[in-house]
């Protein structure tokens, strides 16, 4: 079930942010359950529902014999659409899961996950899974190179939190 | 008790999963899509009357636990007049795995496979003989066999003396890592699936495409059945009743995420010198699972 929550602004000015081309702000909430493992989470770049790049897979990488990749398929968008055809790990995409609250990730435009995007629109795509939890996935419109700032936000109602992405000029 | 007459039943079923007692054969396995280094599956194999519920007899399998022998029979008294079912798991470059860790009981047989090699499995279960049916000192008998062994068991001047082909083939798939195509390759021999849709790329919404081959021909015209798990907690059994275009392809829009059994039949009339039968029966059932989107 895609949620969609989304606002779109463009900023006057420039923001403080650092010389990030594209950051995503990611909200791992807080909850209330007896059992609790941190999720799963993948983010990509699609185009028309194609996938474009990877930028980031969060999972159990220290578990020994990589015996965390048995819970890849869980992001079960991700996995069909890049994660079953990659070898993991995958150097600058590969990365540990991270705990309850915002995080930050920032790519420039020379970055592997970034280059091969040609201008046009796209669609961040933000999916993650939780063991014994559930599984949810966002979706956040943006057009590449931006003109001026573009902010775009949406809203997680389960497994995510709030997502916010900014793709600077 | 009467084992004979369940033993008979039991075989039968496993020629013809859909005998006119409607016991079907099938395998369930425990994941069809999966991610790790070498991840482990479980399958399940019965015959029941109703899909992936236990409650008829195990799908006895060679190489799979032991024969089975119920409580108060004497194992050397039972009937084993039909072979266990030959199962063949496929590697995805087509070399041959065994089944590990193989029990049967009273209601399923299980086994397990570690998928050793990325892309796609096939597990397989492929029966070709003959069914003769005839009279002899005023009583119906019943012979089901290979072709070869037909004149030794059937005698030439049986009365009423009906003879059918049949052949079946049950099978599941099952994809490590990336889905791939070798496993898909048709035998050519007797009913088949041709995967357009891959069998493990299948999800709720998305329609998938199949083409049904018989002895590597277009199967024109033939009823295809899909039946979605968990009747039991529904009233209707909710089928899907497709045909197969001129090209022997059908359509299936998965309604739901979920497993699926799948099964067509074909039956005619053949007339083929070197054979004694005039009847050709072939099936083909297949589980599969459709993931949600």
């Amino acid at each position: 079930m895609l949620k969609h929550a989304l606002a779109v602004c463009a900023l006057a000015t420039s923001l403080s942010v650092s010389a990030a081309d594209l950051q995503i702000e990611i909200e791992i909430p807080r909850l209330d359950v007896a059992e609790y493992h941190r999720p799963y989470v993948a983010l990509w770049i699609e185009q028309d529902n194609q996938h474009i790049t990877d930028l980031n897979v969060w999972y159990d990488l220290k578990m020994k014999n990589n015996e965390g990749e048995k819970w890849l398929k869980d992001m079960r968008q991700w996995w069909r659409r890049s994660g079953r055809s990659l070898e993991l790990p995958v150097d600058g995409v590969s990365a540990a899961t991270r705990a309850v609250g915002t995080h930050t990730v920032n790519f420039s435009r020379d970055s592997a996950a970034l280059k091969p995007l040609k201008a046009g629109n796209y669609e961040l795509l933000v999916e993650a899974a939780r063991e014994v939890g559930g599984r949810e996935i966002l979706r956040i419109p943006f057009s590449w190179p931006a003109q001026q700032t573009q902010v775009a936000r949406a809203q997680g109602s389960s497994e995510l939190g709030r997502i916010t992405l900014t793709v600077n000029p | 008790m009467k084992p004979m007459f369940k033993w008979t039943a039991l075989a039968l079923a496993l020629c013809l999963p859909l005998s006119a007692n409607a016991h079907r054969a099938w395998m369930l396995p425990s994941a069809t899509v999966l991610s790790g280094e070498e991840p482990w599956i479980t399958v399940d194999a019965a015959v029941s009357n109703d899909i992936f519920y236990f409650e008829h007899f195990p799908l006895q399998i060679e190489g799979v636990g032991e024969p089975l022998v119920m409580p108060g029979q004497n194992p050397a008294a039972k009937a084993p007049a039909h072979p266990r079912a030959q199962l063949q798991i496929f590697r995805p470059d087509g070399s041959l795995a065994q089944p590990q860790f193989g029990n049967t009981g009273r209601y399923r047989s299980t086994f397990d496979v570690q998928l050793n090699q990325k892309g796609t499995w096939k597990l397989a279960i492929a029966n070709h003989g003959l069914l003769a049916r005839y009279k002899e000192n005023g009583e119906m008998k019943r012979w089901s066999g290979q072709a070869a062994d037909f004149a030794k068991h059937v005698p030439k001047d049986a009365e009423q003396l009906q003879v059918t082909e049949t052949s079946s083939r049950m099978e599941v798939f099952v994809t490590s890592g990336q889905p791939s195509e070798h496993v898909l390759q048709p035998t050519n021999n007797g009913l088949e699936l041709v995967a357009n849709t891959h069998p493990n790329d299948l999800f709720a919404g998305e329609a998938a495409k199949f083409t049904f081959l018989l002895d590597g021909k277009p199967a024109a015209d033939l009823k295809v059945t899909v039946i979605a798990a968990g009747i039991r907690y529904r009233d209707e059994l909710n089928d899907m009743q497709l045909t197969t275009d001129k090209d022997g392809a059908v359509s299936i829009t998965w309604p739901q995420a979920g497993m699926y059994w799948l099964e067509a039949i074909s039956s005619q009339p053949i007339k083929n010198p070197a054979s004694p039968a005039s009847q050709k029966r072939a099936s083909y059932t297949a589980t599969l699972e459709v993931l949600a989107p």
